[in-house]
């Protein structure tokens, strides 16, 4: 061991992927900045006020939900359920309110309850029965969203029936011209602690490495399954968050609210620079990435292009984004 | 007698029918290096698994430092003061050297930010472990806040091995150290192995690798069908006789 390291001529490639592998976020952080240039010469509506109030709020929503599902992932997971858990949730506090007149503040923390409980049963699931959390999700995905069609007899609560404190969310203040909601304001506010946890604590750090190496993480004397279940539970009190911003945006609880929710956020992570194989990634990225989804459809729309396109762009970046990640995990010292 | 920093005594471990340990002894002196060898099946990694706390076995008894203790997990060992480095090494590929040494036993910043923020004492963290890595002679890993995947085989080993020797205040258990390693990689971790011993920690080293067993150990475990059956000095007796031991072709020497 003695021997010293010789200093090898490295090409501009290998440079740019160990730049990559050192810090994930790069990547995606040049997509969107790009992107947004791009767009603002293709359109001159695009940075307009009105129009980034209308990016913010649209990602408002997905972003929350990645806040959680980046956690999950890291630990090599995926949580399928996210949709179901939000949509269940906003159902919860809005209908419960509406109906017996129980203010807002207690709506909103038996909302959050009920999401850390469905968020328990996914990891309970994980890491008792032992199964893959692909398969976890899926089931409690339609368990939820059946749920969620029994308490709500298929019905939408009007957000004239709720306290206002439910539709806070999606109330606005103007910043130079730009109007913003609280519910992006509680986005950010939720990545930057997040942020914090996850490099800064020794959870964070077990949460890496048990997406890691899941073996090598329990002989080191990590608690895996305790690790585990507090990730998922925590992302299940993430997505009540998230169905808090989704009362706010549509201004009322739908049960139908967010079909498409729960890959969106997974799509966000992915283009996040998040590793789908765990123990990879920031949550800075997934707000990022989502952001990047909000750009290119919106920009895409601006620039006249059908939304079966943009659709497509979307799917072209998840690939991209995948395919980079599988190329900075061969990085060589 | 010096009485043995780790003993086990009739350790039985069976598997349904299979039975991998047969009333299993072993002794562990102060200050040695302990080579366990044996054919496969013969018992090394149940009887290592049940020192370091990895399975619990049936029957028989472990004493440490002449009292008994019995580990449930891996933890109750490590924090018996025994550390063992498993064969696939247990090391995060992405976190970095530093967050790998401290792994499970993160330290925390002082005052209101550790206790009440939960802040990582990031900076005491890579300092302790660039102390660690000098004073093992690492020269190779420049920089302890670099990503264990970008390290070499040999290069992991050693940042396992000085997990290993940073934390373990009794006994190390090396299980199979060398196996993937190249041969200048072995050299230098026979090199460390020989430096945790200086330190006067004791080494039980598991290997099928003979010369390297002959190289560095005082005494050599032979266990067989599940026992031991002979603990023989390096110096007096030939690789080849410790082989034929081993596989039953030759009693040992009474």
């Amino acid at each position: 061991m003695t021997a010293v390291v010789e200093q090898r001529d490295r090409s501009l490639l290998t440079r740019v992927q160990h730049v990559l592998h050192a810090q994930a976020t790069i990547g995606p952080a040049v997509v969107l900045l790009t992107s947004v240039i791009v767009f603002a010469l293709l359109s001159e509506r695009f940075l307009t006020p009105g129009n980034i109030s209308l990016i913010l709020q649209q990602v408002a929503v997905v972003g929350t939900l990645a806040v959680g599902q980046t956690i999950v992932i890291l630990t090599a997971g995926i949580d399928l359920s996210c949709g179901a858990i939000m949509v269940l949730t906003s159902i919860v506090m809005a209908k419960v309110a509406s109906e017996t007149g129980l203010p807002g503040l207690p709506a909103l923390l038996l909302g959050f309850l009920v999401g850390t409980v469905c968020g328990l049963l996914n990891g309970m699931l994980v890491t008792r029965l032992k199964l893959p959390p692909f398969i976890v999700t899926l089931g409690t995905l339609n368990v939820f969203f059946a749920l969620n069609l029994w308490y709500s007899g298929s019905a939408t609560i009007r957000g004239s029936d709720m306290p206002s404190l439910l539709l806070w969310t999606g109330q606005t203040f103007t910043v130079g011209g730009t109007r913003i909601t609280y519910g992006s304001i509680l986005l950010v506010v939720l990545v930057a602690a997040m942020a914090f946890v996850l490099k800064n604590t020794a959870w964070g750090r077990h949460v890496y490495s048990t997406g890691d190496d899941l073996e090598a993480s329990r002989l080191s004397g990590i608690r895996t399954a305790r690790v585990l279940l507090s990730v998922y539970a925590t992302a299940g009190l993430i997505y009540a968050v998230a169905a808090w911003t989704l009362i706010g945006r549509i201004a009322s609880a739908s049960p139908q609210a967010g079909q498409t929710d729960n890959l969106d956020s997974i799509t966000a992570v992915v283009i996040g620079g998040t590793s789908l194989f765990g123990g990879r990634g920031a949550v800075v990225g997934s707000l990022i990435g989502a952001l990047i989804v909000g750009v290119f459809r919106n920009g895409l729309a601006l620039a006249g292009v059908d939304v079966l396109w943009q659709t497509m762009a979307v799917g072209v970046l998840i690939i991209v984004a995948v395919s980079l990640d599988q190329w900075i995990r061969k990085v060589k010292a | 007698m010096t009485t043995p920093i780790l003993q086990a005594t009739g350790l039985v471990k069976r598997y349904g029918k299979v039975t991998a340990l047969a009333g299993s002894d072993l002794e562990l002196l102060p200050g040695e290096i302990l080579a366990v060898i044996g054919d496969n099946g013969a018992g090394k990694s149940s009887l290592i698994k049940a020192l370091s706390g990895a399975v619990v076995p049936d029957e028989g008894e472990v004493l440490l430092d002449g009292s008994p203790v019995s580990f449930s997990t891996p933890l109750d060992a490590r924090n018996a003061g025994i550390e063992t480095v498993h064969q696939s090494l247990a090391v995060s590929p992405s976190l970095d050297i530093a967050a790998n040494l401290f792994l499970g036993r993160e330290l925390r910043r002082k005052g209101v930010l550790g206790s009440v923020f939960r802040m990582l004492d990031r900076a005491g963290m890579r300092e302790e472990a660039r102390r660690q890595l000098d004073a093992l002679g690492i020269m190779t890993i420049q920089n302890p806040g670099q990503a264990v995947e970008t390290l070499s085989g040999g290069q992991r080993q050693a940042v396992a091995v000085a997990r290993a020797a940073a934390f373990g205040s009794r006994v190390v258990i090396m299980d199979e150290p060398t196996a993937a390693l190249g041969v200048r990689e072995s050299r230098a971790v026979l090199d460390l192995i020989l430096q945790v011993r200086d330190r006067g920690l004791p080494v039980i080293l598991i290997s099928h690798n003979m010369p390297h067993v002959f190289e560095v150990a005082d005494r050599i475990h032979i266990q067989r069908l599940g026992r031991r059956k002979a603990v023989v000095d390096p110096k007096s007796v030939s690789m080849s006789d410790a082989v034929a031991i081993m596989t039953g072709a030759m009693e040992p020497p009474s």
